[in-house]
């Protein structure tokens, strides 16, 4: 099936995109990837009349650290995110979604920001944004604002972007070296959203106690949930089996998924929790410290 | 509205809505029809396509207007002059396909994938391919397939894929 019929634009710079929005509002939608708009608009599940391409836009695909974060534009694709030395060395977190979120061939094309903001409860991004505590760059008639991934992400295939703004950029904090995350995901084949998904960043202090968390599951709700009494219950503990298991259980109560073909919603609050616990024994694998499993 | 594109080494201009999407416009318009629709929702990868030389690309989830200006090639540019491309030659070789419905998208994804890794182990092989289905031959022999025409493209650079003819 064919989208309905709708006006295409092709924006070469930020200028002419965020002007085409002003002029076109509420009807335009912003054209990355297109890897999940465009099968929304076969669905008929989006219906814009008018798309501003941004692919011309070289300003846009950029993958660099500046000022202590990860910046990613919106014109760059995941695939580029796999093969960088920067992330797959200074982002572990970030360095597993690159390599779970749709599929290689999906992924020479999907775009981290468009991802983010089309804001599915299933997908990768946004669980990794509210896990790694990133701030979304976002460009109107009135200039640019930061938001943190808690206020860009307001619930199911809706953002705080106004009808006349335009996300330019994710920014993820840099790790400091005692800090490491994880990433990890039930699907049922490679490409398919997540049954459930669950990202973690842990930072350890001095003394080996954990002084910072971040836990978000994805799938489980009407969107990227991040688990705050898990985030609680980690912060200023030393890492343990026990901690682990009361985190993944924060997570299973926090998880409100609907039952479907990918499982039931009993399942999928399971898994929730069953993944936060791995992501967690990962991570601190990673920070080298071993035996929770 | 007008796309101008260059499909395997060819230029073309068609008239066409935006909402076309390009593997439609490959088949309809210009009558490519190499290039396979499977599932229609960028799933099964039967329709992906070079874009730009480099990057591949599933053909049902892009629309041509977003390829004016662009370098298309399809299944049916890998072949020079008469002479199969030795991904090809590898799949005939080693019996890659059974009904060939995947044939195209395989044999494309493998030509972006070995242009970026040009030594992969078979490990990287089914892990760049895990985005393309088969049902018939069970991948291992498209497996082998692409092994042995990395072997040969890395001892041998071909010509970049350009005209049908």
């Amino acid at each position: 099936m064919f989208p309905a019929r709708f006006d295409y634009l092709r924006a070469s710079s930020t200028d002419e995109a965020v002007a085409a929005l002003a002029q076109h509002g509420g009807e335009a939608r912003i054209l990355a990837g297109g890897q999940s708009l465009i099968p929304a608009m076969r669905f008929r599940l989006a219906r814009p009349s008018v798309l501003i391409d941004i692919n011309a836009i070289d300003d846009l695909r950029y993958l660099r650290e500046t000022g202590g974060s990860l910046l990613i534009g919106a014109g760059t694709r995941d695939a580029a995110l796999e093969t960088s030395e920067l992330v797959t060395s200074g982002y572990r977190m970030i360095a597993d979604v690159s390599v779970l979120v749709a599929d290689p061939v999906v992924r020479q094309s999907g775009t981290v920001v468009g991802s983010i903001c089309h804001s599915d409860p299933a997908g990768d991004w946004g669980v990794a944004a509210l896990a790694g505590r990133a701030q979304i760059v976002v460009r109107g008639p009135a200039g640019t604002r930061t938001l943190s991934a808690d206020d860009f992400l307001v619930d199911s295939f809706t953002t705080a972007l106004a009808e006349n703004e335009m996300a330019l950029e994710v920014q993820f904090p840099r790790p400091s070296e005692h800090t490491s995350g994880a990433f990890a995901k039930l699907e049922r084949k490679v490409g398919d959203f997540a049954t459930a998904s669950a990202a973690v960043q842990l930072t350890l202090d001095t003394s080996g106690a954990i002084a910072e968390a971040g836990v978000a599951i994805g799938a489980v709700g009407a969107k990227a949930l991040r688990v705050s009494e898990a985030e609680q219950l980690l912060r200023g503990a030393k890492p343990s089996k026990d901690v682990i298991r009361a985190a993944a259980d924060a997570a299973r109560k926090e998880a409100d998924p609907g039952s479907d073909t990918r499982g039931s919603a009993e399942f999928k609050k399971e898994m929730a929790g069953v993944l936060v616990a791995r992501a967690l024994v990962s991570a601190l694998e990673r920070l080298g410290v071993g035996g929770m499993a | 509205m007008k796309v101008a594109l260059t499909v395997n080494g060819t230029a073309f201009e068609r008239d066409v809505e935006p909402r076309m999407l390009l593997a439609y416009f490959l088949r309809e318009e210009l009558g490519l029809t190499g290039t396979h629709v499977g599932c229609d929702t960028s799933s099964c990868g039967c329709c992906v396509v070079l874009f730009d030389g480099e990057r591949a690309v599933k053909s049902c989830t892009m629309f041509a207007v977003m390829a004016d200006g662009h370098e298309i090639t399809t299944v049916e540019g890998l072949a020079q002059g008469g002479k199969l491309h030795p991904l090809q030659q590898a799949f005939w070789d080693c019996h890659g396909l059974q009904c060939g419905f995947c044939t195209p998208g395989m044999m494309l994804t493998s030509v972006a994938f070995l242009k970026k890794n040009p030594h992969p182990s078979e490990g990287e092989i089914r892990e760049a391919l895990s985005g393309n289905l088969c049902r018939c031959t069970g991948y291992q022999n498209i497996v082998k397939a692409v092994q042995q025409a990395a072997g040969e493209l890395a001892a041998e650079p071909v010509a970049e894929p350009v005209a049908v003819s």
